[in-house]
């Protein structure tokens, strides 16, 4: 059996406030490799929380949470960003590209701070861009600004630079919640083929259509996890 | 992270809002530009007013004599300021308020249409006159110590006096009538340098110049190498009078170096002020627009933490980004500053005086201006939180 790609055991994080907010409590979830796994939860049920903790953005208060079999709790903040942006791609629901930058310039950001991509060159890094924006079809869009992009474009512009680097995992949050149907539909799919090819992907999202494109799913009621 | 790709990112940063970047470099532009030209014009204007003290007047000494019942100064004690080391030539002269105006006639026939009587200068000198005045004698020859010790009645005249008097060739020894006795003129004086007054003035022999009430030297006029004149100036009085020194008044060229200072000081600090305030000012537009650059781009940061930025990454991108302004302000204000002082100089026919140090820095103080002015945002941007900053 393969080593899982996330291992989360007892996590919980409280807020300081009065009396003290328990946002996630006592949380335990393993994430296989080629996994796709839905969180779903209505808002204020810790989603974000759990997001923040899975993508090392906000550390949890206590347990233990083992990325590719690192312990992410003890490490200290560079060791966590170096981690985040060498084994974790974002997807945002706001898609969060620079406008100002072609869509090829906003994938080849991701390799900018990444460590140890630099020896393999920055000379073929535009070429490992397309190659990421093929992966996701968006090889005719290369050199547009993001403004003349639809929305499900914009949305695999973003995906095509969280592949960059060939992350772990694929962190989506809420990735379809300023699609239409259609696009939705796109964005799907193209989460089927991703996961098809190997990737572990885990969405985090309230919309049921999402959630039913997953093979596993949990939801999140008050900080507590239930599998369905 | 590659440093190319950091100045990459601060390049599109600062270009991605172009409007706003060129206004937020005015500041600095308008700083550096005060500066330079301030500097660079006291430079010039300074190299021009030195230019003007020139060897002729660096180089002139002028002694005056008061009139006194004796003779202060002996008419052979210019033997004695010539010994000096550093002089070239020294004169005597002497003239008296008698003497200024006298009739000089160039024959005795009395031709009623003509008015025959000229009232000319005559004035005493000491036979080393043409080398003290720096002129040359355009006919004939100036008189010696020959002539003094025979007391020989000659005269030399000025050059413009002989043209009044009508005497061009002296082949003929033509003589002229200073009051009722007549005096060969053996030579004509002219293109002085300095003592132009001479021109139109009859020089005779001390010998000769009692009969005219000039009997005492009144002025000595000397000439140094370049750089003895302050010395000379204080040894010459002792030289030509010991004892009587203090009574003598020494017109000596001021110092070069002393007029240079005071031009500076006055232009200088006033605008070197202003250029400073503006300088002052555009930091703190740079740290402002900077700021408000930071807020508007939080998503932004929040992304790049995502992509695995550090905080350093990001400090180091906004410090770039308004070190980039500033030297861009510093660019064009040291190019508008060069411009400026050259339109200066052409319009007053001055010669420019680049100081190129000054051109080199300039940018440089910009590019620290704006480095000073990002710390702060760049240190709000670098301790946002990723989780905040992605919300």
């Amino acid at each position: 059996m393969p080593e899982p790609v996330i291992v989360l055991d007892a996590v919980s994080k409280e807020f300081p406030a009065d009396p003290p907010v328990r946002a996630l409590s006592e949380i335990s979830l393993a994430v296989r490799p080629s996994d796709y796994v839905a969180i779903m939860g209505p808002s204020g049920s810790g989603k974000s929380t759990l997001l923040n903790v899975l993508g090392l953005l906000d550390r949890p208060s206590s347990g233990s949470y083992l990325l590719d079999g690192i312990e992410t709790t003890a490490l200290r903040d560079g060791e966590r960003t170096r981690l985040r942006g060498s084994r974790i791609g974002f997807v945002f629901q706001s898609f969060h590209l620079l406008s100002h930058r072609s869509v090829a310039e906003n994938v080849m950001l991701a390799e900018v701070y990444r460590k140890g991509t630099t020896k393999r060159g920055r000379k073929h890094r535009r070429a490992r861009a397309l190659a990421a924006l093929d992966r996701v079809g968006l090889s005719h869009r290369v050199d547009f600004l993001p403004d003349r992009l639809s929305g499900g474009e914009r949305q695999r512009a973003a995906i095509a630079r969280a592949l960059m680097g060939s992350p772990s995992l694929l962190l989506c949050d809420e990735p379809t919640g300023n699609l239409d149907s259609q696009n939705t539909d796109a964005i799907l799919s193209l989460f089927d083929d991703l996961r098809d090819q190997g990737l572990t992907i885990v969405v985090i999202t309230h919309e049921a259509e999402v959630s039913g494109r997953a093979e596993r799913r949990v939801r999140i009621t008050d900080g507590i996890l239930t599998e369905e | 992270m590659d440093l190319r790709d950091l100045v990459n990112e601060a390049v599109a940063g600062m270009l991605a809002r172009p409007v706003r970047t060129a206004l937020t470099t005015l500041g600095t532009v308008l700083g550096i530009t005060t500066l330079v030209v301030t500097l660079g014009i006291a430079a010039t204007a300074g190299n021009q007013i030195v230019g003007r003290f020139d060897e002729l007047t660096a180089t002139t000494i002028t002694v005056e004599v008061p009139e006194d019942r004796t003779a202060i100064v002996p008419w052979d004690a210019i033997d004695q300021v010539v010994r000096l080391r550093g002089v070239t030539s020294a004169a005597a002269v002497a003239e008296s308020k008698q003497s200024a105006n006298l009739s000089v006639r160039s024959n005795k026939i009395v031709d009623p249409a003509r008015v025959t009587d000229r009232t000319l200068t005559v004035v005493a000198s000491s036979p080393s006159l043409p080398q003290a005045v720096k002129g040359s004698m355009i006919e004939g020859r100036f008189f010696d110590a020959g002539h003094l010790a025979r007391k020989d009645k000659v005269v030399v005249v000025g050059e413009h006096a002989a043209e009044i008097l009508g005497i061009t060739r002296l082949e003929r020894a033509p003589a002229i009538f200073l009051g009722k006795h007549a005096y060969t003129v053996i030579g004509i004086l002219g293109a002085m340098k300095r003592e132009r007054d001479l021109s139109n003035a009859v020089m005779v022999p001390p010998t000769i110049g009692r009969q005219f009430g000039i009997k005492d030297v009144t002025r000595v006029l000397i000439n140094t190498s370049l750089g003895a004149a302050d010395l000379i100036a204080g040894q010459a009085p002792l030289a030509l009078s010991p004892g009587n020194e203090s009574l003598l008044q020494v017109i000596a060229p001021p110092s070069p170096t002393r007029a240079r200072d005071g031009v500076q000081s006055d232009v200088n600090s006033l605008f070197l002020i202003l250029g400073l305030v503006s300088l002052v000012v555009g930091a703190v537009g740079i740290a402002n627009v900077t700021l408000v650059t930071v807020m508007e781009r939080v998503a932004e940061i929040g992304l790049r933490r995502s992509l695995g930025a550090a905080r350093r990454h990001i400090a180091a991108q906004f410090l770039l980004e308004s070190t980039l302004t500033g030297l861009t302000g510093g660019v064009i204000g040291a190019s508008l500053g060069v411009v400026a002082i050259v339109g200066v100089s052409v319009a007053k026919q001055w010669t420019p005086v680049l100081d190129l140090p000054l051109a080199m820095t300039a940018p440089l103080a910009g590019a620290v201006v704006g480095l000073l002015a990002g710390l702060y945002p760049a240190l709000r941007a670098a301790h946002m939180e990723p989780v905040d900053a992605l919300r």
